[in-house]
């Protein structure tokens, strides 16, 4: 006769899963420590499937973790070191009470220290996964490197962040990795091809940022904190790949002057300024180009002839953009931001310089008659010169997402550049591509010639097009008039009495294409209301969500119209004047 | 036997594991058979491929291969009854694999080049215990049966010595400690050793760092990366990406989570004019945030082509005829068109209305295609009549045809229900006025018809009122000046209002339905006997509708959710529906008999298969609003469906004679042209009854027919 009873929520997921507050309590940690152990082990909350069930009946809002993860979490030697920081600290609060200061230098001494060694061989058990984490940890870095130095946040942290993105950027610099690059108005976006990965970051504008108030910086340093650690790490990895010596080394002694700094920091701000080559092992020099077929040839898809063309034309494109700048010298006005285009362009395999009472790094000056492009963001060039290209700094972002070197003519300075465009968007049917990119396609394809016959094709129509209008005001002119006309004679039989009368009818006109489309526009309706409803919760869903995008696009076109037909009239204008 | 092996050798490559067992099996009792098996040891030599071929293959492979050997090993059976073992252990033996432990060789190594992987030794039946238990013994375990099971002959020194010289697997050749085999190790086997032996990874993986996947690292969701930034981002975007005013004062505002971009679109001259980003610190905190405080969840992401979805439709020629355009408005009436009636002959439609003075004729035919629409609907040149009844307290009669109203019969308040009488030889209308029903002769049309139907009318003799119940309805005969009129007959129901009136398909029952009546809501009324019983004593519930079937006795009631079918025969509950909707408002059967369709106040159509199930066989939301009326077509698949949203859909419904297919139900054309009024827009359709045409009534007081 019937067992043990069976209690509720005492098996199943109701015991998978545990609230904050109980991992908390489980875990014997404050809130703030178990928010760091959560980031330096990468554990995040779970959704459960079954959320009352879990919540064992209850329907209120709160975070579940899975408890193995919890469990997991409560093996970390991690845990002591933060039980440790804690007595720490409240011994040195004392300590310092009391006034004590040979105590207090004591145990400032034995401050407690933990590594995150360990975590980081549990968390990324191969190269790529800590790839696969790098897009966030460099944003993060990147910004820490920027920060300026306050009582907010640690210095050193500062500093390591800094150094580590340094470090990174010369191995980008020295793998040739950058594929894209893109100006938004709220940083600089990167993206680079490592080891197979994508890896894109964003860097903001420097500019001076203050520190948001709505802001938890605890929360930002400890993210900091782990990212540097694997930054650090990765760039060891990539450095020793790489045939680079790590920490990066210049590959010529700096003169300086021992008075005014110490040559460490001499050196380290050369490395910041990305123009010197680092040193390399010398195990490998050279080897590092490899011929794209044969890189085709490795691919894993042996099997299919498509896929082996298309990344032979894709390997072909890369080396390509790899030695895009090659043999350019390039000379950065003052006012250009010069890390940013200078790393950019050591991507591509050109040199940049600017002028040395800006920043030490630089290799020659203004005069030197190697240069071929001078970057410049000023309406006005003084002192021009003809043996060199002077251009704006939008123009080595273009070509370096277009992968090949754009004619200079729309960039010279004082002229307003074409649109910058993102090289991330790939369009979908349907989408609203905008006339630059349909232009810069047709420009990848090599289909220069035939634009330009276009372009003249195009001046051509236009010139129809205003004759065409000039018309078609005339028309409207005629139609007014018409318009008059018929509105006096529609008010003249008003005053008079109306006859009986018979007007001439006319011939209905039937538009079939329209008809045609009317009719399946309906066929399509009836077909709607034949979805099952297991189906149409979905099917209403993909489409309001095109409809949406539909749009959008129709948005886009017509605010394109508008500014055509308002350019036109202004140009008219002109002439005219 | 040589039959077996010559079979063997034809189906050598699909069972070469089997036929080898087999081989195995009966192995002891005959040296023929040995001699047959060297030609194909050969053979075999190149079968290495498929052994490893066959190991990998799937247990489907191995089903069929099992069964071929079983009937061959049946033919085997008689030859050698005592075989080492039966075949049921054959076939437990292919069923797990161990490649560990191999037969004994009776013949030496032949043996384990047949052997396979795929079978179990079973003559190891000692269990667990320690193997020198049996040491002193020449058996080893037992089987089955509980005959001892021989250990293989033991080698002596010399035998060994031999074997040294002799054989060229000796090397490899082990001893199984459990059943005191001989185990020839194979060139996996070897590979697998010399890798323990250089202490790599035994599984032979070619990362020696492959790190451990742990359970742990399987489940991780990795947060998903941030969006990449489009043209709008741009320091430098085209300029349709840049806001115009409207845009800029939607942007403004609306709230934070609610923008479509978190940024607006900004355009800069030149790249050394952009100032910084305001919220640039702000948006990586929050990502942050996102990626340690945002509970993760695996999503099932659907690539759906919505065209997919949309079920396959017939061809539009198949689903032909059904009424695609209007043909005609009939709109004569003042107020409301509640019901209309077209005559079983298919030439007239019966129409009411209040005030007495006669249409101008004109008004009937001011539509701009009349003459045009005429002409394509009519085939039949005697003319052609419709009917209808309304809120005006009239009920007319149409021309179908022309369009022309050609009696207005006035009546005594609000029609609720007009309907023909389905006999064509009576030429009768029912009207429902209030709480009576009033039997018109419309006399239109054939002169004889209607004057047979009068004096079918006057013919009536009084019978003696044999029972003592008192009659819940009074009938009564019109007066003169209602005779003229062309009213007929007069049913007066109790107070009540009658909602629902419906004619037996015979032209002679009919039965009425009155509002809110609690015993006597349905009332079952006899035309040749001017009877009237109340079938049911106690009510189900709210009735809605009733329907009789057109061949059976059988009478549909339908309650507010509900549909109970009674055999008026057998006075019982026949079956009972389950509408799953709230609550029904129309209800209409299938010429046919087997099929019913209703119609709801929650906009749904449901499609009942009397002979699958008591629940709906699909329900059809199409509707945006209630429906008011359902509507069958007599010959053609059709039904239509009319509704508050002003839109009357005609679906196509076929019925196949054949039990087993299902009807076919698929939407062909929505019709549109009564306005709204007061919320009401279509109140009533019905079906020409010899032509795909559907006529309707709305609140806008007009008729349409649609052709």
């Amino acid at each position: 006769m019937g067992g043990t009873k069976k209690k509720k929520f005492e098996r199943g997921s109701a015991t998978a899963f545990v609230s904050r507050n109980k991992a908390l309590k489980k875990l014997q940690l404050s809130l703030g420590d178990f928010r760091a152990l959560c980031i330096f082990k990468g554990i995040y909350p779970v959704e459960p499937l079954h959320k009352k069930k879990v919540n064992k009946g209850s329907t209120a809002v709160k975070t579940f973790y899975n408890l193995k993860d919890i469990q997991f979490l409560a093996h970390d030697n991690l845990i002591t070191k933060f039980r440790e920081k804690k007595h720490y600290l409240r011994r040195l609060k004392k300590a310092v009470a009391k006034k004590n200061t040979y105590a207090e230098s004591i145990i400032r001494d034995n401050k407690p220290v933990y590594s995150l060694k360990h975590v980081m061989k549990e968390r990324y058990p191969t190269f790529t996964d800590a790839l696969r984490d790098l897009d966030d940890c460099l944003n993060l870095c990147f910004v820490f490197a920027t920060f300026p130095h306050s009582q907010r946040i640690k210095v050193d942290l500062v500093q390591l962040c800094r150094r580590r993105t340094v470090e990174f950027q010369h191995y980008v610099i020295a793998a040739k990795a950058l594929r894209k690059v893109f100006v938004s108005i709220k940083g600089i976006y990167y993206q680079a091809d490592i080891k197979g990965e994508t890896i894109t970051w964003v860097v903001s504008h420097k500019r001076g940022y203050e520190h948001p108030q709505d802001v938890d910086y605890k929360i930002m340093e400890t993210f900091a904190e782990y990212n540097s650690v694997l930054l650090g790490h990765i760039n060891i990895k990539l450095y020793s790949d790489s045939h680079l010596v790590y920490p990066p080394q210049l590959n010529e002694y700096v003169s300086h002057d021992p008075a005014k700094c110490l040559e460490g920091d001499i050196v380290d701000e050369h490395l910041a300024s990305l123009a010197p080559h680092i040193r390399t092992t010398g195990e490998h020099p050279d080897e590092v180009e490899d011929d794209p077929e044969v890189d085709a040839m490795n691919a894993v898809n042996v099997d299919d002839p498509e896929y082996i063309e298309r990344s032979k034309v894709e390997a072909a494109a890369v080396h390509r953009l790899q030695n895009l700048f090659k043999g350019c010298k390039f000379f950065l006005n003052r006012e250009v931001p010069r890390e940013e285009l200078t790393f950019v362009i050591r991507c591509c395999g050109g040199e940049a310089s600017w002028d040395r009472s800006l920043g030490v790094g630089a290799t020659y000056s203004d005069s030197d008659d190697s240069i071929t492009h001078h970057i410049i963001d000023r309406p006005t060039v003084s002192n021009q010169r003809l043996d060199r290209t002077y251009i704006q700094p939008q123009w080595v972002f273009d070509s370096i997402n277009a992968r090949m070197l754009l004619p200079p003519q729309e960039y010279f300075p004082g002229i307003p550049c074409p649109p910058h465009l993102s090289p991330f968007v790939e369009e979908k049917e349907g989408e609203y591509v905008p006339e630059e990119k349909v232009k810069f396609l047709k420009r990848m394809k090599g289909e220069m010639e035939e634009e330009e016959e276009e372009s003249d094709g195009e001046d051509d129509e236009e010139a129809e097009e205003s004759e065409d209008e000039d018309n078609e005001e005339a028309v409207q002119q005629v139609g007014q008039k018409r318009k008059r006309n018929t509105s006096e004679a529609a008010e003249e039989p008003e005053k008079k009495t109306v006859k009986m009368a018979v007007s001439e009818g006319s011939i209905e006109k039937v538009d079939k294409q329209k008809a045609l489309a009317r009719q399946q526009a309906e066929e399509r309706r009836l077909g709607e209301m034949m979805i099952p409803k297991k189906h149409k919760r979905l099917y209403h869903k993909i489409m309001t969500s095109r409809k949406k995008s539909s749009q959008e696009t129709m948005k886009l076109k017509e605010k394109k119209e508008k500014l055509k037909a308002a350019q036109k009239k202004s140009k008219k204008k002109k002439e005219k004047v | 036997m040589d039959k077996v092996t010559t079979k063997g050798k034809g189906k050598r490559k699909a069972k070469s594991l089997n036929e080898d067992e087999k081989e195995i099996d009966t192995g002891p009792s005959l040296l023929t058979h040995i001699n047959t098996s060297d030609a194909e040891s050969e053979a075999s030599g190149d079968s290495e491929e498929e052994k490893s071929d066959s190991e990998e293959s799937s247990s489907e492979e191995e089903g069929d291969t099992e069964e071929d050997d079983s009937d061959e090993t049946d033919s085997d059976d008689d030859d050698d009854g005592d075989a080492g073992y039966d075949s049921d252990n054959v076939e437990k033996a292919q069923s797990s694999a161990d490649p560990d432990t191999r037969l004994p060789s009776e013949n030496g190594k032949d043996e384990y080049e047949y052997d396979s992987s795929d079978e179990e030794d079973v003559r190891n039946t000692i269990g667990n215990i320690p193997v020198n238990w049996y040491d002193e013994y020449d058996h080893i375990g037992y089987d089955v049966e509980g005959n001892k099971l021989i250990k293989p002959k033991q080698a002596d020194a010399l035998d060994e010595f031999l074997a040294k010289v002799d054989d060229p697997n000796y090397w490899r050749t082990v001893k199984n400690k459990s059943t005191g085999q001989k185990v020839l190790l194979s060139e996996e086997d070897l590979k697998q050793i010399q890798r323990i032996q250089s202490s790599t990874h035994p599984g032979g993986s070619d990362d020696l760092y492959a790190p451990e996947i742990t359970k742990r690292y399987r489940m991780h969701i990795p947060a998903p990366k941030e969006p990449l930034p489009g043209h709008a981002e741009s320091y430098n975007p085209p300029e349709e990406y840049l806001f115009d005013e409207e845009e800029e004062a939607k942007w403004d505002g609306q709230e934070p989570e609610e923008r479509r971009m978190d940024f607006k679109p900004e355009k800069f001259g030149s790249y050394r004019s952009v100032p910084k980003y305001e919220k640039f610190i702000n948006d990586r905190f929050h990502r942050l945030l996102d990626l340690y405080m945002a509970s993760r969840q695996r999503k099932m992401k659907m690539n759906v082509n919505p065209e997919d979805l949309i079920p396959k439709r017939p061809e539009k020629k198949d689903l032909q005829p059904y009424p695609t355009r209007e043909g005609m408005i009939y709109k004569d009436h003042k107020d409301m068109v509640r019901t209309i009636s077209p005559d079983p002959s298919g030439q007239w439609l019966a129409s009411e209305k209040k005030d007495l003075q006669p249409y101008p004729t004109r008004e009937g035919m001011i539509y701009k295609d009349h003459k045009d629409m005429v002409r394509t609907i009519s085939p039949d040149p005697s003319g052609q009549w419709l009917a209808s009844g309304s809120d005006d307290a009239t009920v007319k009669v149409w021309e179908i045809a022309t369009g022309r109203c050609m009696k207005t019969i006035p009546m005594a308040g609000k029609v609720t229900c007009v309907v023909w009488n389905p006999n064509p030889a009576i030429n009768l209308i029912a009207a429902s006025v209030g709480s009576d029903v009033v039997l018109i002769n419309p006399n239109v049309g054939d002169k004889l018809l209607s004057s047979n139907t009068d004096s079918m009318l006057d013919g009536y003799t009084e019978a003696a009122n044999t029972s003592d119940q008192k009659s819940p309805v009074t009938w009564s005969t019109a007066n003169t000046e209602e005779h003229t009129r062309g009213v007929r007959l007069k049913i007066e129901h109790q107070q009540q209002e009658i909602v629902n009136f419906t004619w037996h398909a015979k032209g002679d029952y009919f039965a009425t339905v009155q509002k809110g009546s609690k015993g006597q809501a349905v009332l079952i009324h006899q035309l040749s006997r001017r009877q009237t019983q109340a079938p049911f004593s106690k009510p189900k519930g709210l009735v809605q509708r009733v329907i009789f079937h057109p061949v059976h006795p059988y009478f549909f009631v339908a309650t507010q959710q509900h549909i109970r079918i009674y055999n008026l025969v057998k006075q019982e509950l026949h079956k009972k529906l389950q509408a799953n909707c709230k609550y029904i408002s129309s209800i209409d059967i299938h010429p046919g008999g087997d099929n019913l369709i209703i119609g709801s106040y929650d906009s749904r159509l449901c499609w009942f298969d009397l002979d699958l199930s008591t629940k709906p066989y699909q329900t059809l939301k199409y509707h945006k609003k209630a429906l008011r009326q359902v509507a069958y077509h007599k010959h053609y698949p059709l039904f239509a469906s009319a509704s508050d949203d002003g839109s009357i859909i005609v679906s196509h419904g076929k019925v196949f004679t054949d039990q087993l297919l299902n009807p076919l139900i698929v939407t062909v054309k929505i019709l549109r042209g009564h306005k709204t009024a007061n919320h009401l827009s279509v109140l009533d359709c019905k079906f020409h009854p010899t032509q795909p045409w559907v006529f309707s009534s709305g609140a806008d007081g007009t008729i349409r027919l649609f052709v």
